[in-house]
Formats: structure tokens, C-alpha cells, sequence
């Protein structure tokens, strides 16, 4: 073995070891405890069982999941539709502004993550001033309904996974060069088509990492449905927590975690496999 | 052949810096006009403002007859080839020559024989489907001129398209760019900081510089004939004389007192071509370039009407194979004198350092600048580069 090898497998160590402990340990433990039963007393019993796999088939689950992916994705859509013209301008933008732009994005950060949900609590809150001024002009009937709606969930996790979306787009529309706009429109296109031709498919590093960002934590949400949320919009996340926190349930948690994972991960796999397997631009976007 | 590209009083501001100011000028159908001058000098500027990438502040551009001042760029039937090339890099060499054609939905078979033929005009039929990131810097220079070529633009704009080429691929491609125009047959507007490329490409040059036309003339008139003192040191390299005009002895030339030679003995002024009416008294400034000087140890054997003789002093030499660079001294001051080796004899007496040698030339081949002072004295007296 080379001292250079040997380097390298010193260097790669420690993420190696951090990766394993707390990745791919927990990860086996999960889709293991799937098949196991549960412990009456909240822990993980000794039998084998398919009986929690089994009980995935409850006749609420799909309407569940069905709900999760698409909020999930909505939010995805959302964000990214979002993040694309402010990371054009942030990067188009003198440095004070832009500086400013960033620290705007990144401020909430500083602020606990309970707390600015609770924060739009307040503001949806019937008597919250959201309410107040829509009813003041007239968008909104007094007794209707923001707080505890699916429309509030999807507001809320948009706005929490914005800066998500938005500095990978950002970083990729950084390095972007702008004279492919001014090369596109030389060549006869309108500003719309520039864009989607152009300027999207010179960013689609940052939009791939975006979607990554935002969809996989969203798919996984249940504090925000949990707070403001009603009954009608739970999530997968919800119902996990439900069943380790109320049911003392393990293995059916880690059933539908399971569940979930392989949902999530599957068709990300198959897309990296066909890219790396439609060669040309292959290894470019190693995530 | 008639006015085909036109400005009229154009002029654009960047904050408090006049980019381009009051430029009036008319480029011909089918004409190879450049736009030289020094970083700085507003030709890019002049460039984008065709291109439609910016607005001018006040004044007119005409193409054609029509007025495309307030048009966008994508309705300006003019095409670029950028410094950097601006390939798209996610495509194909030959979606990138389609991109124009795509987007003006023509049919597809059309795209693929117009592509096709562009892509044999500039010699990359095998390069078709590589990516930008798979060719040479020469070969995307290649493929940024067949993406703007194949819309058949009224006028091609070229922002400085060999700046990023080695010297070898240099000179290659600026013969490849003659031959496309020759063969396209459109009007090509260059955008260039190298004289090289200008004289060597161009039916007719603007110089430019600081925002203004110094001289628009065909490459020759612009070397021979400087308007400016600026036309002068920037292409090539010259020799100004500052003076005053003591006498006027006919009505073609004039005697000009020059204040450097005053302490040479016998000097009684430099005799000067008066192509602008010069009174006596007036301030000439006179432009002479290094190859016009004859410069040898005897005295000049043949005598011409209207030669100019003076004795001087070899200061430096340096030989380089077809021609040699002397620097004389001249009263105080320092002249360039550049000899071709022509007829060169080997039993000549050499010229050495620290000879004294006599300058001669023809009064003919002073040149009458229209401003009055050189810009700068500079280095070696008013001699730029070697």
C-alpha cells in the first residue's frame, strides 16, 4: 500500500467512522426493527414478525402519504419557483445589497425553530393580524379559517425551508455567466425563453441540490402540521411521532420510517443511476 | 453602396464617464469596418449599443434605413460573436449553432441543412456533437462565429474575437475571418485594441479614443496620413515636431522653427508639407515615422527638391535581421529612425554607436497633425515601443 493510499484513508477516516456510527447504523437499526414486535413496556421485543409491516396496510395510511408528498413537493415547487429570481438578482445586485439579501435569508437561523412557528401561530391566529388585515380588505370572511389548515402548514413550510432552497440556487447563479443572456438574446430570444433555456439549464446543479434540500426534511415534517395544522392535514412525520411518543410503538414507527425512506430514496437512486448511466454529464453532479 | 449602418450624434454616459460622446459615423453594405483603440476608448461600448445590450443617451443608430436605437436586442437583426465566445456550455456544438434558428421556430429539417453548411463553412463537421468544454479556444472561436453567421445577420459584430488566441492561432484565424467575409459577403464591424488586426482586416478603421472618432479612413490613409497626434502614436510608431512656422516660401511648404534644434548650427527650420495653410507664426505639430528617415555615415549622395538634412549622433542600435532601429540624437532631442536592409551591401561602412551620422527625408513625408501639442513626450522622445 502506497503512503499516498494510506493518506488518503487517514484523511477519509474520521467522516468514514461519523458516517457509520450515526448514518448507516441507525439506518440498519430502523429497517431491522421493522420486523420486529413491539415490547409492551415501549422498547423493541425479541420475535421476528411481518405483523408490522402488515399493519401498513391500514386503510388511512395512503390518504396520509398521499397528503405528505404532495405538500412536500408543493413546498419543493414553491421554494425553488421562489429562490430562482431572488438568487438572479442576488447575484446580479451590487455587494451591499447583496449582503443584505444573505443576511436576510439567513437571520431566522438565529431564532429557534419552535419559536418562529409559534410566531406564525400568532399571526394566523383568528384575532392574529394576518386575519385582521385580510378581513379589512375584504379577501377574507371574519369567520373563516387560516390557522389549523393545510394552507398554513404549506405557508409555514415554505417559508421555514426557503433559505434552503434558496442558497444552493444561489451559489450555482453566482457563477453563472451572464453573458449567456446577452448571447441568447443577440441570438433572437425573448428574456422567457433566455431564461428557460439558458439560465435554468446553467443552474440546474443548484436546483437539483435544492430540491434535495427542501423535499427530503419536508417529506420527514411533523412539528409544523403538528402546530398548525388541523386534523386534515397530517403527515407521515405526525403519525410516526404518534406512534413512538402516544402508542410507545417502536418497530411501527421504524416500519413507516422505513417506509418512508425507501419512498424518498428509491427514486433518487434509480435518477442517479440513469444519469450516471446516460454517461455524457455524468459525475457532474455527484450529490 | 450606400450608408448601410449609421450613428448619428450617439452618445452614452456610464455615471460621470462619457463612454461614447456625440460619435457620428456611417459604416457601407457589406463592408469590414473596425473600431480600434485602447481599453477604455468606448468602441465595446459603441459595439453593445449596435448589439442592443445598451441604450444610448441621446442620438440615433440606423441600420438599413430603420431606426433600431429603442430596439431590443432579440428584434435587431444583428448577431455577436463575444470576446469570451458566451458558448452555451450545456450544448452541443450544434445546438449551440441552432440556438438562433430554434428559437425562431423554422423547421427542423431547415435547422439541420442551415447547421450543416455553417458548420463546413468553418471547418468543425466533426465537432458537431462535442460540448464547449470538449474543443479548443480556436475551435469555439470557430463555432461562435457559425452561431452567429447561420441567422444571416444584416451586420456581424466581432467584440475582440482573437484576443483570447495564441499568436500562431492568431494570425491563422485572422486569415480564416478575411476568407468568411469574402465568402458571406455581410458587413463585419470589429471591435479590436491591436492595430495588427485592424490594418490587416479592415476595408476602413475608426480610431477611437476617449469616447470620440479621432479618424475614420482606410488603413494606409490612417498610417500615412494620422489626423491626430492620438492617430499618430497609436498605430505604429512616429516622431513629433513641435515648432512654429518662421517662413512660408511657396504656397505648398513651409519652413517650421523647431525649438529642440534651435542650438544645431546652420539649422534654419524644417522644411514641411503646408497642406493646412499654415501662417507664419503658426504652431505646427508634425508627425514624421521612422521609416521615412534615410539615415548614413557620407553625406546623402542624391539631392531631392524638398529634403530635409540634418547631422545627428547614433545613441542606440538594434538589429533585427530585416530591419535595424537607430536612436539619434538630434540637438536635445531623440529620434527614432527605422532602416529596411534593402540593397543591403556588405562593404558599406557600418553604422556605430556614437557615430555621427546625417538624417535626411523628404519634406513630403512630414505629416500635419490637427491638434498642436503631442499628447505626451513619452519615452525616447514621442517614440513609443520598438
Amino acid at each position: 500500500m502506497s503512503t499516498r493510499k494510506l493518506r488518503e484513508i487517514c484523511a477519509t477516516a474520521p467522516s468514514l467512522v461519523w458516517l457509520t456510527a450515526f448514518l448507516l447504523v441507525p439506518t440498519l437499526m430502523v429497517l431491522t426493527f421493522a420486523f420486529k414486535k413491539a415490547d409492551p413496556m415501549g422498547g423493541i421485543g425479541t420475535e421476528w414478525t411481518f405483523a408490522t409491516l402488515r399493519s401498513l396496510a391500514n386503510p388511512s395510511y395512503p390518504a396520509i402519504i398521499w397528503r405528505t408528498i404532495w405538500q412536500s413537493l408543493a413546498t419543493t415547487a414553491i421554494c425553488v419557483a421562489v429562490s430562482i429570481p431572488m438568487a438572479y438578482y442576488m447575484a446580479r445586485t451590487g455587494e451591499r445589497t447583496r449582503r443584505f439579501l444573505m443576511v436576510l435569508t439567513i437571520l431566522p437561523f438565529w431564532t429557534c425553530f419552535i419559536l418562529r412557528v409559534f410566531a406564525w401561530m400568532s399571526l394566523l391566529h383568528p384575532h392574529g393580524i394576518v386575519k385582521n388585515i385580510l378581513v379589512a380588505l375584504g379577501m377574507a370572511d371574519p369567520s373563516s379559517q387560516l390557522l389549523y389548515t393545510s394552507g398554513a402548514v404549506l405557508l409555514v413550510m415554505v417559508y421555514n425551508h426557503l433559505p434552503f432552497a434558496i442558497l444552493p440556487i444561489y451559489a450555482s447563479a453566482e457563477k453563472f455567466d451572464y453573458q449567456l443572456l446577452e448571447a441568447a438574446a443577440d441570438l433572437g430570444a425573448t428574456r422567457a425563453t433566455a431564461v428557460m433555456r439558458v439560465f435554468i439549464p446553467g443552474i440546474k446543479a443548484g436546483i437539483f441540490a435544492a430540491i434535495l434540500m427542501v423535499l427530503i426534511p419536508a417529506l420527514g415534517e411533523y412539528v409544523i402540521p403538528d402546530m398548525v395544522g388541523g386534523p386534515a392535514s397530517e403527515m407521515i412525520g405526525n403519525k410516526i411521532a404518534q406512534r413512538v411518543q402516544n402508542d410507545r410503538n417502536l418497530p411501527h414507527a421504524c416500519a413507516l420510517s422505513a417506509a418512508l425512506m425507501l419512498f424518498v430514496m428509491g427514486p433518487m437512486v434509480a435518477y442517479l443511476f440513469a444519469r450516471r448511466k446516460g454517461g455524457k454529464e455524468g459525475g457532474r453532479f455527484s450529490i | 453602396m450606400g450608408e448601410f449602418l449609421e450613428f448619428q450624434g450617439v452618445s452614452k454616459r456610464f455615471g460621470p464617464v462619457k463612454a461614447v460622446n456625440n460619435v457620428s459615423f456611417s459604416v457601407k453594405r457589406g463592408e469590414f469596418f473596425s473600431l480600434l483603440g485602447p481599453s477604455g476608448c468606448g468602441k465595446t461600448t459603441l459595439l453593445r449599443l449596435i448589439a442592443g445590450f445598451e441604450q444610448p443617451d441621446s442620438g440615433r443608430i440606423l441600420l438599413d434605413g430603420q431606426d433600431i436605437t429603442q430596439l431590443p436586442p432579440n428584434h435587431r437583426n444583428v448577431n455577436t460573436v463575444f470576446q469570451n465566445y458566451a458558448l452555451f456550455p450545456h450544448m452541443t456544438v450544434f445546438e449551440n449553432i441552432a440556438f438562433g434558428l430554434r428559437v425562431a421556430r423554422r423547421p427542423k429539417d431547415e435547422i439541420e441543412h442551415e447547421v450543416m453548411s455553417m458548420l463546413k463553412l468553418v471547418q468543425m463537421e466533426d465537432k458537431a456533437w462535442h460540448l464547449p468544454s470538449q474543443i479548443s479556444g480556436g475551435q469555439k472561436q470557430r463555432v461562435a462565429i457559425a452561431r452567429a453567421l447561420v441567422n444571416k445577420p444584416s451586420v456581424l459584430l466581432l467584440d475582440e474575437p482573437l484576443a483570447a488566441l495564441d499568436l500562431k492561432l492568431r494570425q491563422r484565424m485572422l486569415l480564416e475571418l478575411d476568407l468568411i467575409h469574402d465568402q458571406v459577403g455581410i458587413t463585419f464591424l470589429y471591435v479590436t485594441h491591436d492595430q495588427g488586426e485592424a490594418m490587416s482586416l479592415s476595408d476602413r478603421i475608426a480610431v477611437m479614443h476617449s469616447g470620440v472618432t479621432e479618424q475614420i479612413a482606410t488603413p494606409a490613409e490612417v498610417y500615412e496620413a494620422p489626423k491626430t497626434s492620438f492617430v499618430a502614436s497609436f498605430i505604429g510608431d512616429t516622431n513629433f515636431f513641435d515648432g512654429i512656422v518662421s517662413s512660408v516660401p511657396d504656397d505648398d511648404y513651409c519652413l517650421v522653427d523647431i525649438p529642440d534644434f534651435a542650438d544645431i548650427e546652420g539649422f534654419n527650420g524644417v522644411l514641411c508639407y503646408n497642406d493646412k495653410k499654415k501662417a507664419v507664426g503658426g504652431r505646427v505639430n508634425l508627425s514624421v515615422r521612422p521609416e521615412k528617415f534615410g539615415i548614413s555615415i557620407d553625406p546623402p549622395r542624391r539631392q531631392f527638391a524638398h529634403m530635409n538634412v540634418l547631422r545627428a549622433k547614433v545613441e542606440d542600435i538594434i538589429y533585427t535581421g530585416n530591419h535595424t532601429n537607430y536612436w539619434v540624437s538630434v540637438g536635445s532631442r531623440r529620434i527614432a529612425v527605422y532602416q529596411q536592409h534593402a540593397g543591403y551591401l556588405l562593404d558599406e561602412k557600418p553604422i556605430r554607436w556614437g557615430d555621427d551620422v546625417w538624417l535626411y527625408w523628404n519634406a513630403d513625408n512630414g505629416y500635419m497633425l490637427d491638434d498642436e501639442a503631442a499628447p505626451d513626450p513619452g519615452l525616447g522622445d514621442n517614440v513609443k515601443g520598438v
